[in-house]
């Protein structure tokens, strides 16, 4: 899960790292206030969770109050890279001498964790890591002995950080290791990290990306779900326990594993190149075991999403056999007309593996309204494209 | 002939006496594979019977080792208790430790990665998130179900688990000398490359089909490998061209934030190489089905 810029900077700040005073405004107005609050010059930042925001024109500098609530006009609802602004940080406009750039990520060539320290910080520090790959420094660290204040110098001295700055970079960094470790982050990032003019080394712009998997030892991290940009069906779904994915086509997806899933939206977009480009409209893994009630909710999900016109139930039989796949298949149908949910949508079905020929059988004699069932998964790929094509 | 799993392999499961384990530890067994006890340190001196087979539940690794002798392990221990379960198998300097669980933090994962490093890396760790390793008439070790394949000259590794069946089970005319499900999650024990060198060296593997997926560079560094070192045929399939930047497809190595990590990225690596890349699944069979007459 990826953090916006006010979170990651209000989490630096529990640990102790300089950071800018800033506050949060969802609207023009609540800008103008904060900017009055923290007087003289502010910046306006888009909070958005993509790269490429100040290129894209989302971070602009206000005079003053009324200057903040043009710019924070301008600013939200703007589209930045498909993310639509909801929201600025209204920030104290720093006295910038130097930028610099720092981060801890993980490194999964080399199965460990690396940080990244330049000299270089700022907007172009992908082109300086491009074109002078000597100024950004690489250094491995061992997740058993972790960094220490020692270990931090070293680091900024590898970043090529000047002299006056090395003190106050490595204390940040020894803080952001922290952040890292105890928050179970797999990224963050600090761009730029700057000098200002008065001589201290600040967190000017802050990523944050956590661990999902870790949510069992996180529980303060359900705080950052950000149910405003989450699309309502991917909700629905995790409500469900459901691995659910809104994509952009009219060709619903359900699929067992998360491999096979994301074969058939492949396998399903290359089919609907002859079907005038019909696309996949999701991703969903309803997982090994496929039992009538997860197959049920996951064809209601799919069912409910208005752009689906047809839908491709992709199962492979592994440790649940095709049989089983299939009784599910037939309950989720009774399920679904208990809860007074039609199927209004052609079904096409695939069933391959163990018991595939059993399972068919088990199709076939129910003889589901509008599901058909094919052999191969690339020809149940051609006909779910072809019949939304028709219901397109 | 197989790697790292064999008719000799004696296995142990961390996590036997859960609802997972148990149920694995039974269909290991009915595949043939030489199971020989459990570890879990609350029902050490228990035992369990499969269907008449009577195993023993050990309070370490390392006497279950002493006891029985087993030189791989499965793990099926929750995420919460993952790390220190490997971290014992390390301990125990066990070969092989097949780790099936999802959901372990990657910052567990990569501690315990460290841990096998700095102890001399005595195990080959396979996982975590994956669904292990079988060979095929042989023995099974992990959640691959064994009967939708035969053995044969074709050796497999992937990060996925139902594609893994759906080439074994495509190819089963042909069949498997082993099939390694290495994971989706950022960090793995064992990558593409280890499992490529290893089917070189494999007397019995004629043919390697390699299955990867969107994100990291794990088939771009495959892709050199091989040609350096690879003289063996290899066909590749990459899953995720259609899915949109950013976005999570279920498992953990699956997301694209970028250019590289793309499909397409992947796939032009390795066909720059000679290895021929299916568009789909079934092509993918298509491809190693030719090349399995042509030898």
């Amino acid at each position: 899960m990826d953090l916006f810029e006010h979170q990651a900077k209000e989490l630096f700040a529990e640990y102790g790292i300089p950071v800018p005073r800033g506050k949060v405004a969802h609207t023009a107005e609540e800008a103008c206030a904060a900017a009055a609050e923290l007087t003289g010059r502010v910046v306006v930042k888009a909070q958005v969770k993509t790269g490429g925001r100040g290129k894209a024109g989302g971070v602009k500098l206000a005079e003053d109050a009324d200057d903040a609530y043009r710019k924070a006009t301008e600013i939200l609802g703007m589209d930045i890279k498909g993310h639509t602004v909801h929201k600025v940080l209204i920030e104290e406009a720093s006295a910038i001498a130097e930028e610099y750039y720092f981060s801890f990520l993980l490194d999964r060539a080399n199965r460990t964790f690396l940080a990244i320290c330049s000299a270089s910080g700022g907007m172009d520090i992908e082109e300086v890591a491009h074109a002078t790959p000597e100024k950004v420094a690489k250094i491995p660290i061992n997740p058993l002995t972790g960094v220490d204040r020692a270990r931090a110098r070293e680091i900024a001295r590898a970043g090529g950080l000047p002299e006056k700055a090395i003190e106050g970079a490595a204390e940040i960094i020894e803080k952001l290791w922290a952040v890292f470790v105890d928050e179970d982050a797999t990224l963050v990032e600090v761009n730029p990290l700057i000098l200002s003019a008065d001589g201290q080394v600040r967190a000017l712009d802050g990523k944050v990306t956590l661990d999902d998997n870790a949510s069992f030892r996180q529980p303060d991290h359900e705080k950052y779900v950000d149910a405003a940009t989450t699309d309502p069906l991917e909700a629905r779904a995790k409500e469900k326990g459901l691995n659910y994915v809104k994509l952009d086509g009219t060709v619903g997806v359900i699929g067992n594993g998360a491999g096979l899933v994301m074969s058939t939206l492949d396998v399903v977009a290359y089919a609907g190149e002859q079907y005038g480009g019909q696309r996949p409209a999701n991703f969903l893994d309803i997982g090994g075991g496929a039992s009538a009630e997860v197959m049920a909710n996951g064809l209601e999900i799919v069912l409910s999403d208005p752009d689906v016109k047809s839908v491709f139930v992709n199962v492979f039989g592994g440790i649940t056999a095709c049989d089983a796949v299939a009784n599910g298949i037939v309950s989720a149908f009774k399920l679904l007309e208990e809860r007074g949910e039609s199927v209004k949508h052609p079904l096409v079905v695939r069933l391959d593996g163990n018991n595939a020929a059993l399972g068919r059988k088990i199709l076939q004699d129910a003889a589901l309204p509008r599901v058909e069932l094919v052999d191969t998964m690339d020809e149940a790929a051609k006909r779910a494209a072809e019949l939304a094509a028709v219901g397109a | 002939m197989a790697i790292w799993l064999t008719e000799n392999s004696k296995i142990i499961v961390q996590g036997m006496t859960g609802s997972e384990g148990s149920k694995h530890t039974r269909r290991m067994l009915k595949a043939g594979a030489k199971v020989v006890g459990g570890v879990n340190a609350r029902k050490a001196g228990q035992t369990m019977d499969f269907d008449g087979t009577v195993l023993p539940v050990f309070g370490t690794v390392a006497e279950a080792m002493r006891e029985t002798g087993a030189d791989v392990s499965v793990v099926f221990v929750p995420p919460k208790f993952a790390k220190d379960a490997v971290k014992e198998a390390i301990d125990a300097e066990i070969g092989l430790c097949v780790v099936i669980t999802e959901g372990i933090p990657v910052h567990d994962t990569t501690e315990f990665w460290a841990y096998n490093v700095a102890k001399g890396n005595k195990t080959r760790i396979i996982g975590p998130n994956c669904p292990g390793i079988a060979s095929p008439g042989a023995s099974n070790a992990g959640i691959i179900p064994a009967d939708i394949t035969t053995p044969g000259p074709i050796g497999l590794v992937s990060k996925s688990g139902t594609l893994t069946y759906q080439l074994m089970y495509e190819l089963r005319d042909v069949g498997f000398s082993t099939c390694v499900g290495i994971g989706g999650d950022p960090v793995i024990g064992t990558t593409h490359i280890d499992a490529l060198e290893a089917f070189q060296a494999d007397p019995d593997t004629k043919a390697i089909v390699m299955i990867g997926e969107i994100g990291g560079d794990a088939e771009e560094r495959a892709a050199a490998y091989i040609e350096q070192h690879i003289t063996k045929p290899v066909v590749a399939y990459v899953a995720g061209f259609t899915a949109p930047e950013g976005k999570t497809m279920g498992h953990a190595g699956a997301i694209v934030s970028g250019s590289s990590g793309t499909a397409q990225a992947k796939k032009e690596a390795l066909e720059k190489v000679g290895v021929r890349v299916g568009k789909t699944p079934s092509e993918t069979a298509r491809l190693m089905r030719e090349i399995i007459k042509s030898l």
